[in-house]
């Protein structure tokens, strides 16, 4: 189509938010005119902008390409046939809301962690978009990627942990969602290759997971950039090539991507989903920085995939577990909204009892009030059905429908926490000065996130 | 173990239940909803076969009595008892039909109030009474601590004056559980619940209301002049215990709410249950693994729905769990019955805002089911009550600090 000139001009739409039926009018171009002079570095060399403007963000800045970084060897063990599997679990036949004295164990050492590293260091963290990596360290020495691995393979699973996982992203989101992912992201990776891993997948890749240092950033790539996105149809492809695949396609969502040294990417094989285990430094890979409205902290990224040549090695489970994997993703990401509105809850509770108006605590009056009890309410609502879906996953029950509900819930009333929130803090919740508006951003994950987690 | 299947040992109860509620519930459903008032003789066939499952321990002591909670010693451990029992069975019945639940004799919120605070000779002696309640009087709702109803010592008697409204099964049960206050001006403490047999002198049945709902059940003004009721007839201790307060007279609510939770719970599933067939027979499929907007708007409001309803069961079967292990339950008996009530109301009137014409019309339940649940966020507790409640918890405030 030949372009037209006069349309070029008038037409404003295609990017900046802008739908393509924007046109501009002659104010609109005079005032566009004035916007790329104001952006131009002539006002810079002419003193008139603030310093403070001049920083550039050379990782937050959306678009910052790069290679996949050149990480280790993993070099290769094992056979074609099945790996190990974890058994699931066996309750008594008895209704029960009491976690094991394990998990309760863990559980403590998180909220912990949560509490004392976690909090202290996510405001920072979101501003870097990227997390501290001694907090990184202190994560990996409490055995998280480890999780869903079993014993057999140097993992701390002894039955299916799909339970405890739950309890773990719960706990650390009450720290920090952002940083939870960037802390878990790994253990997502492990864990998939644990579940659905041959012998030769579990011995080529997981002693790296295992090991008491050096546990590699891993992402397990499943969102796509795309509107009405359904993860069971990928737009990335996988087209087989002698005994191995060639993969193409942009994956979304991608944590601390350009840390990783390892990706599981979802991709259509012959019409099907697909998990495909993808090593960093494959040619043909480009990360794109892609900081996001929250959750900032785990360095979301794009991966770019070029023809980009994988062996046989690659293919990860069937159909079959790229199903569970997507749903037992979704449950982690349920978790996560768990434990950030519990911080919600937790924060707004002493705020409203201390801030006054009116001559008193505005948790005397019913309209705040109950907006805190509708908090408490839906939240424990979300807490259960996520628990319900993860009982039933860890048990070898079919949990495909309570995952749906799980995931419905924690998307719909997790984002009202979050807008109470703020809400409930007035302008002070509009401020970095309090965490709620970020816990506000985070929750808008919940519901339209695939992958990068996993329990 | 976390774990939140349906116990197995309660898994044949609800069976049982589901079973009555299919094919003796429903058949009846419409025709009492269509006959307000008349009552439905073939509950009491049903009333007989449940006292027999009952007495033979087949039904795990669930049912209105299940709620005691009983004393003796700590047993160790995770339990499943009566009240998980409880809801889960009437959950399966009020699938079948709140209102003839409600009816039920013998099933009573009268009688799980004896339940709840008799001693142990007041539990034999009113064994297999049928008992409503009473507490509603006409200027007398939510504020439960205001009313009006007297009970003045005399004798070995207490004479009892005052007016009773909304009492559910009021006409047809044995006995009625009545509120009544020693001295209003003691406020809430002096408030004590009294066991006033039908027959006995002073007490008249007024009228029946006409209701927007559960209409199998009869609802009774009830007025009270000169009513004499023996003292031994006082539920829990005469002593008027200021610093108690309400406690005691409270302690039922306790238990009675994740029980009116669960009526919620059962009559949207009820909803839910036969909207699925119809949205399918429609050509509306619903995936559970589909992003909610990558499907038809009928379909993502489905699944919305469910995840609310399941929030609402999990909710109530918390707060009977915790009972059931004899840990303090007012919070989460609080927030099931809040997130049940709202729940129920918009779960059914979604459900026949699917099923379009189909469901306002007569022929299907769905447009009853959506009446029936309105009361359901209204008595033992209006939604608004639910929430100063678990407001008050949550933030630590007392009831002079958040009114």
């Amino acid at each position: 189509m030949a372009l037209n000139p006069v349309k070029s001009v008038l037409s404003a739409g295609g990017r900046h938010g802008l739908a393509e039926s924007e046109r501009r009018d002659p104010i609109g171009l005079a005032v566009a005119a004035l916007n790329r002079l104001a952006q131009s570095d002539l006002v810079d060399r002419l003193g008139i902008r603030r310093t403070s403007e001049q920083t550039v963000y050379k990782v937050t800045h959306a678009g910052f390409r790069t290679i996949g970084t050149v990480g280790r060897s993993f070099a290769r063990k094992g056979t074609s046939s099945a790996g190990q599997r974890i058994p699931a679990a066996n309750p008594k036949g008895l209704f029960d809301l009491t976690p094991t004295e394990d998990e309760q164990m863990l559980v403590d050492v998180v909220t912990e962690l949560a509490e004392e590293v976690v909090r202290p260091a996510a405001a920072e963290a979101d501003e870097a978009c990227a997390a501290p990596d001694e907090l990184l360290k202190a994560t990996l020495d409490i055995g998280l990627p480890t999780l869903g691995v079993s014993e057999e393979l140097g993992g701390i699973a002894g039955e299916r942990s799909t339970v405890a996982g739950v309890l773990v992203h719960e706990a650390l989101a009450k720290g920090d969602m952002g940083l939870a992912i960037a802390a878990l992201a790994p253990g997502a990776v492990a864990t998939a290759l644990s579940l659905w891993g041959t012998d030769e997948q579990q011995q080529t890749y997981l002693p790296a997971f295992t090991t008491d240092d050096g546990v590699p950033a891993a992402a397990l790539a499943l969102a796509e950039p795309t509107p009405l996105f359904d993860p069971r149809m990928p737009a990335t492809t996988a087209t087989r090539k002698g005994s191995g695949f060639v993969l193409n396609g942009t994956k979304s969502a991608v944590v601390r991507g350009a840390d990783a040294e390892l990706f599981v990417v979802g991709a259509e094989l012959d019409g099907k989903p697909q998990l495909f285990v993808v090593e960093s430094k494959s040619p043909g890979i480009t990360i794109e920085s892609d900081p996001s409205m929250g959750v900032r902290a785990a360095s979301l990224s794009r991966l770019i995939l070029a023809e980009v040549e994988v062996d046989a090695i690659a293919l990860l489970g069937d159909e079959l577990s790229y199903l569970e994997c997507l749903r037992l993703s979704r449950l982690a990401w349920c978790a996560l909204a768990v434990g950030t509105a519990q911080a919600v809850l937790d924060y707004v509770t002493p705020y409203v009892k201390e801030r006054e108006a009116f001559g008193e605590p505005i948790a005397h009056r019913q309209s705040v009030a109950f907006m805190v009890a509708n908090i408490a309410i839906e939240l424990q609502g979300m807490r259960l059905v996520t628990w319900k879906a993860a009982s039933r996953a860890a048990q070898g029950k079919p949990f495909d429908r309570e995952v749906a509900l799980a995931r419905r819930l924690c998307a719909e009333k997790g984002m009202q926490i979050g807008l109470d929130g703020v809400q409930l803090l007035g302008g002070h919740g509009f401020v970095k000065e309090h965490p709620v508006e970020r816990w506000y951003r985070d929750l808008r994950a919940i519901g339209l996130m695939e992958g990068a987690v996993l329990v | 173990m976390i774990n939140l299947e349906t116990p197995k040992k309660v898994r044949p109860l609800i069976e049982q239940a589901h079973q009555v509620a299919m094919n003796m519930l429903r058949p009846i459903s419409r025709k009492y909803d269509a006959a307000e008032h008349e009552y439905p003789k073939e509950l009491d066939m049903l009333a007989a076969m449940i006292d027999g499952l009952s007495d033979s321990g087949a039904s795990n002591g669930a049912g209105a009595a299940g709620v005691r909670r009983s004393e003796g010693a700590e047993s160790a451990g995770n339990r499943n008892g009566t009240n998980l029992a409880s809801v889960l069975s009437i959950m399966e019945m009020c699938w079948g039909d709140v209102g003839l639940l409600l009816s039920m004799p013998r099933q009573g919120l009268g009688n799980s109030a004896i339940a709840s605070v008799a001693d142990d000779e007041q539990l034999e002696r009113f064994k297999g009474v049928w008992a409503s309640m009473a507490i509603t009087e006409p200027g007398v709702g939510s504020d439960s601590a205001s009313i009006r109803t007297t009970a003045v010592k005399d004798g070995d008697d207490y004479v009892l004056n005052g007016e009773k409204i909304f009492v559910t099964s009021g006409e047809r049960s044995d006995a009625v559980v009545v509120w009544a206050t020693l001295d209003r001006s003691l406020g809430r403490a002096a408030i004590k619940s009294f066991v006033v047999p039908k027959g006995t002198p002073g007490m008249t049945v007024e009228r029946l209301e006409h209701k927007l709902g559960i209409r199998a059940s009869d609802t009774a003004t009830i007025r009270f002049e000169d009513c004499r009721v023996p003292a031994a007839n006082l539920l829990g201790s005469e002593e008027v215990d200021v610093k108690q307060g309400f406690a005691g007279a409270m302690a039922t609510f306790d238990n009675t709410r994740p029980l009116v939770a669960s009526m919620a719970v059962g009559c949207a599933r009820a909803s839910l249950d036969l909207t699925r067939e119809i949205l399918e027979k429609a050509g509306v499929e619903i995936d559970h693994d589909a992003p909610a907007l990558t499907q038809s708007a009928a379909a993502a409001t489905f699944l919305q729905l469910e995840a609310d309803w399941e929030a609402a069961y999990l909710l109530t079967l918390q707060a009977a769990w915790m009972a059931d292990n004899r840990k303090p339950n007012s919070l989460e008996a609080s927030m099931a019955k809040a997130k049940a009530g709202r729940m129920g109301t918009d779960v059914t009137l979604r459900c026949v805002e699917l099923a379009g014409t189909m469901g306002y019309s007569e022929q299907e339940l769905l447009e009853k089911w959506a009446r029936d649940s309105k009361i359901l966020d209204i008595f033992e507790g209006t939604q608004q009550i639910q929430q100063l409640i678990v407001a008050r918890r949550v933030l630590g405030l007392t009831s002079a600090q958040l009114k």
